[in-house]
């Protein structure tokens, strides 16, 4: 398929770059409104029509838009679209958006639309962006309605409503409760997990999975894992104390000869401690210097 | 009187009750994401209660004296967002300059929770249960107080689980939603209290 056709978009966004199951965006609706498959499907269909708009309006003002105030502009579009489509929700769908309640407006601050946005619409033309949005859209619609006939076919036994389980069955009630979302997030995060380390031991490239985790809404695009990200800041927030605390740097670069004759297995724990100790002798040195 | 123990109710509500993270999945993000250590996630905890009440406070007072007024109420999505992005640029440049050991705890943490959707659901609950100012800014408080309970708890289970053998799949998200899911149920418990 040629790149960038709308074929191309819709088969990437849908299959190849599934925004819920290969990407993992958008986690805190996905889990919040999984309650049953009507629900997941009402969510998502919302998602997409707000995304397919605000891809389409941001391409077009890809070129107006300032690169510097970029991420404001893409919220204002964004919140527009998410006000409108909650005024026809409000006025034509009234139950789906009484089941929905604060998660609607809370489509603003879903990564996967500011995602697409910044990491496809703002660099593509509106055709392909439109598609893009579609794709994605319906992906995620997909996603949600299969996560949420799951926790209905479990935990009440019904399918869109219906009854279709024996009567023998008893339903798992906590799958429909918040406690079965994040079970059922944790049972796919492990599927997803063990898709991708089959896949690299075979040697093929699997970066583009993501690992369900981001500290904040905004950087989730960048597809790393939250934890690498905040030690990282935390590094650089750590040198920057370090340049002026003097003797912890001797410290800990003592610390570090020590480390070097130790085994590997101790090593490890050592490290452990050794940070603790730094973290917690560095809070005397901040009150300290409060104190001058 | 009466009007101390609709705080309080409000207080443990949102606190325990229906807790942001646990039964509301707001704020997933940070949750999931800083909870690898207790100092950090205390910190994070701070960081988001001091954000949560102060823009809860300043969203109601702007909903009550500029959108209600201008019957612009259907505008509340986009003003808070913005409202919000600009107080927490504006919190964290007023405690760089003034206050120096506050911005030294929860400085890191700010650019964080800029965008985190536990602050705009809280101003957009507000809104949707009709609560005033006063009501709207406990709110805000009990809510950010649970996410700090939630997150220190998630964090001291995570520090013990450090050296736990964990089946390859399973380590890092799955093994944290798991513990995540175990603590929802635990936090069903706290809804016969009201």
């Amino acid at each position: 398929m040629k790149e960038n056709s709308a074929l191309e978009r819709l088969y990437n966004g849908i299959a190849k770059e599934n925004p819920t199951f290969v990407l993992m965006l958008g986690m805190c609706p996905t889990l919040a409104v999984t309650t049953s498959a009507i629900n997941g499907l009402g969510m998502g269909l919302t998602t997409a029509v707000v995304l397919t708009l605000s891809n389409l309006i941001i391409s077009l003002l890809r070129k107006v838009i300032p690169d510097k105030v970029r991420i404001p502009a893409f919220i204002v579009i964004i919140a527009s679209f998410v006000t409108i489509v909650q005024l026809l929700l409000e006025g034509y769908l009234p139950d789906l958006n009484e089941a929905l309640g604060v998660y609607i407006p809370l489509i603003v601050v879903n990564c996967i639309i500011l995602g697409r946005a910044e990491a496809y619409a703002y660099t593509h033309g509106p055709v392909s962006s439109l598609f893009d949005g579609i794709g994605m859209g319906l992906g995620f619609t997909v996603a949600l309605t299969c996560i949420g006939m799951v926790r209905e076919l479990l935990g009440s036994g019904k399918l869109f409503g219906f009854s279709v389980m024996p009567d023998s069955f008893t339903p798992i009630l906590i799958f429909v409760l918040a406690p079965g979302a994040f079970f059922v997030l944790a049972m796919l995060t492990a599927i997803q997990n063990f898709v991708k380390i089959r896949g690299e031991k075979q040697g093929k490239d699997m970066s583009k999975i993501g690992s369900g985790c981001s500290h904040d809404c905004l950087h989730c695009m960048d597809g790393s894992c939250a934890d690498n990200q905040n030690e990282a800041l935390f590094e650089s927030a750590k040198e920057e104390e370090e340049t002026e605390v003097k003797p912890e740097t001797v410290r800990s670069r003592e610390a570090l000869k020590k480390q070097k004759k130790e085994t590997p297995e101790k090593k490890q724990k050592r490290r452990e401690e050794e940070r603790q100790e730094t973290e917690e002798s560095m809070e005397f040195i901040d009150l300290d210097e409060e104190d001058e | 009187m009466g009007e101390v123990k609709d705080l309080l109710v409000i207080l443990i509500s949102s606190s325990l009750v229906s807790n942001v993270v646990l039964s509301q999945f707001l704020g997933l993000c940070p949750f999931l994401g800083v909870s690898k250590k207790i100092n950090t996630a205390a910190g994070m905890g701070g960081a988001i209660i001091f954000v949560i009440t102060l823009s809860s406070a300043i969203a109601g007072v702007i909903y009550q004296y500029v959108l209600t007024p201008f019957h612009m109420e259907y505008l509340q999505t986009i003003v808070f967002i913005l409202v919000i992005a600009a107080l927490v640029q504006f919190v964290e440049m007023f405690l760089k300059k003034f206050v120096k050991p506050l911005y030294q705890a929860l400085g890191v943490y700010l650019p964080l929770i800029t965008t985190n959707c536990a602050v705009l659901g809280v101003a957009l609950t507000n809104v949707q249960k009709e609560y005033g100012i006063l009501a709207g800014t406990v709110n805000g408080f009990a809510t950010a107080l649970g996410f700090m309970i939630a997150i220190v708890i998630l964090a001291g289970i995570r520090e013990k689980m450090v050296y736990n053998d964990i089946p390859e799949s399973f380590k890092g998200m799955p093994n944290v939603l798991l513990t995540a899911g175990l603590m929802a149920i635990a936090f069903c418990g706290f809804s016969g209290l009201l």
